[in-house]
């Protein structure tokens, strides 16, 4: 049954489907960023939500479980960052830290809160990597799945419903990736080359995306 | 996949250890990846430290040491390495007079030593950086991320080394730095591809009668594909971008052929010859010279060129001493 705000178990519960998604999917990323990167994304996501989730198994084991969403996001992005490495571990890092900034000590979120943190993820995702709408980077994925997400919200929709039109554009977003040619990131050493394969980060994103939606719908 | 290795994902642990093994002149934090001088330079003395994913050794630890680098921060096989690391690194090294970043262009590991030193300088270190950019296979465009930096970074880092070793100020340090990153361009090429340990097959394919023009050093595909030819007409490919691109007359200049891993060194001089020929032909006085694998791909067959405009003082810091393992002269 779908609620009307979104808890720190069900940002976890998120978090632990996302980490599902990647490690699922690791060989696949990988697989798209031979194509047109150095053949890592899929192996170097994977290792940083497993130490996000050793991290967040630490806090609990240790007696000193996260308090607010912004404890919980903060150590999550400082892991990505620390762990990650490339562009993803920045990227990610500073779209988790961001969000937890701004969702600051709140314990739970509603639709339009949870927009806002995510749209201060994204915001930080930009400020990093400079990327514009295009250029064949997770943006593509994000950006898209934020202008839906917000739209629903809106129209009045619940987190769960928001987080699945949210999904879907990123899905959309991650497809129209294909016949780009990339302008930032290592797959812009290819120039025209790069055109005609799926963006590795932009699959992501619709990983995270996806795992929201199906957390919050459950 | 066919490797001396015992588990993909401990790769980069396991040549640390091994590493420290061998080389008593080098430190090696194994759980922050870095490897550092066993002996520090004097208080008082701009310190050096560079990074990058792993595979290209002996860039960048194996440049540790007198001369050169101050210490190396490891990433996982061509992937950069973090922040806190080159935090790290950098309060170890840091002698009271600063540090310089050498930072070659990619993206990951242009945004992960810009964090770093945000936080350094929020721990009070100061810290300047150079990002090389000498590629001249990428246009340099609002439509890349920018050249990226290759062999021109094992020059700089041995020519600024030395300057940091005289005690010169960061400014000082910095601006050669400047002065060098902007006087260098490369060219590379390959013959095959190479396997990251943890993907466990080639990064792409190519044919036993083909060659990629305009690679990196990550194993990617080049700017395009050519059929193979002879070492005299690739040396061409390579030369003549360059040149094109920056105007070496009237100057001594370094040129540095560089493996990128499976190409023995008997097929490296020769591409040195053809490369020799080719610049003096175009009217470039050749002062010093550099062949071998420094700069590699993990086992990556193929070469880059890399040629910079010299004066008297980085001729001056090229020939002073450096003690480094992958490196040694002079001393």
């Amino acid at each position: 049954m779908a609620q009307d705000t979104v808890d720190l178990a069900a940002l976890i519960a998120w978090l632990d489907s996302f980490r599902g998604y990647v490690t699922e999917n690791r060989a696949y990323l990988t697989e798209l960023d031979s194509a047109i990167g150095d053949a890592d994304h899929g192996i170097n996501m994977t290792r940083g939500m497993d130490a996000v989730f050793a991290k967040i198994k630490e806090a609990q084991d240790g007696g000193t479980p996260f308090a607010t969403i912004d404890d919980l996001f903060k150590a999550v992005g400082m892991t990505m960052v620390t762990s990650v490495g490339g562009a993803s571990g920045p990227l990610y890092g500073t779209f988790f830290l961001r969000m937890g900034r701004t969702a600051g000590t709140a314990e739970t979120l509603d639709a339009a809160g949870l927009g806002a943190a995510l749209r201060a993820g994204l915001d930080g995702v930009v400020a990093r990597g400079k990327a514009e709408a295009g250029d064949k980077t997770m943006f593509d994925a994000m950006s898209p799945a934020l202008d839906a997400y917000d739209a629903a919200v809106a129209g009045g929709a619940d987190p769960a419903a928001a987080a699945q039109a949210a999904s879907a554009a990123a899905d959309a977003g991650r497809d129209a990736t294909t016949p780009l040619v990339a302008r930032k990131g290592r797959a812009s050493y290819l120039g025209e080359r790069s055109a005609g394969h799926l963006d590795p980060g932009a699959t992501s994103t619709a990983l995270l995306f996806q795992a929201l939606a199906e957390t919050l719908a459950a | 996949m066919k490797k001396l290795i015992n588990n993909p994902d401990d790769v980069l642990a396991d040549a640390l250890v091994g590493l420290a093994a061998a080389e008593p002149l080098l430190n090696v934090d194994k759980k922050n990846r870095i490897v550092y001088r066993a002996t520090p330079k004097d208080q008082g003395k701009v310190a050096l430290i560079s990074g990058g994913g792993s595979g290209h050794e002996p860039m960048h630890g194996g440049l540790v040491g007198l001369g050169m680098l101050d210490a190396a921060c490891a990433g996982a096989v061509f992937t950069s390495p973090t922040p806190d690391q080159m935090e790290e690194a950098t309060k170890v090294v840091d002698r009271g007079a600063g540090v310089l970043h050498i930072v070659k262009n990619y993206t990951g590991d242009v945004m992960n030593f810009e964090m770093a030193a945000e936080l350094a300088d929020a721990a009070g270190i100061q810290v300047e950086s150079v990002v090389t950019h000498d590629d001249v296979a990428v246009e340099d465009s609002t439509w890349t991320a920018g050249r990226r930096g290759v062999g021109l970074t094992v020059l700089l880092e041995k020519i600024v080394g030395a300057c940091a070793e005289t005690g010169a100020d960061l400014a000082t340090v910095k601006a050669l730095a400047d002065k060098v990153s902007a006087s260098g361009r490369s060219m590379g090429m390959a013959l095959t591809s190479c396997t990251v340990p943890a993907a466990g097959k080639p990064t792409f394919d190519i044919a036993e009668d083909e060659m990629e023009i305009g690679v990196g050093i990550h194993g990617e595909p080049g700017r395009h594909r050519e059929k193979l030819a002879p070492a005299h007409e690739i040396a061409q490919m390579l030369v003549d971008p360059i040149l094109a691109d920056f105007d070496f007359t009237g100057a001594p200049a370094i040129v540095f052929v560089n493996g990128l891993g499976g190409t023995p060194l008997i097929e490296l001089y020769l591409m040195y010859g053809e490369v020799a020929a080719l610049l003096e032909k175009a009217g470039i006085t050749i002062a010093r010279s550099l062949v071998g694998p420094y700069m590699t791909s993990l086992e990556m067959a193929g070469t880059s060129v890399t040629v910079l405009r010299a004066d008297d003082e980085i001729l001056k810091f090229w020939d002073a001493p450096v003690v480094t393992p992958g490196m040694r002269w002079g001393a």
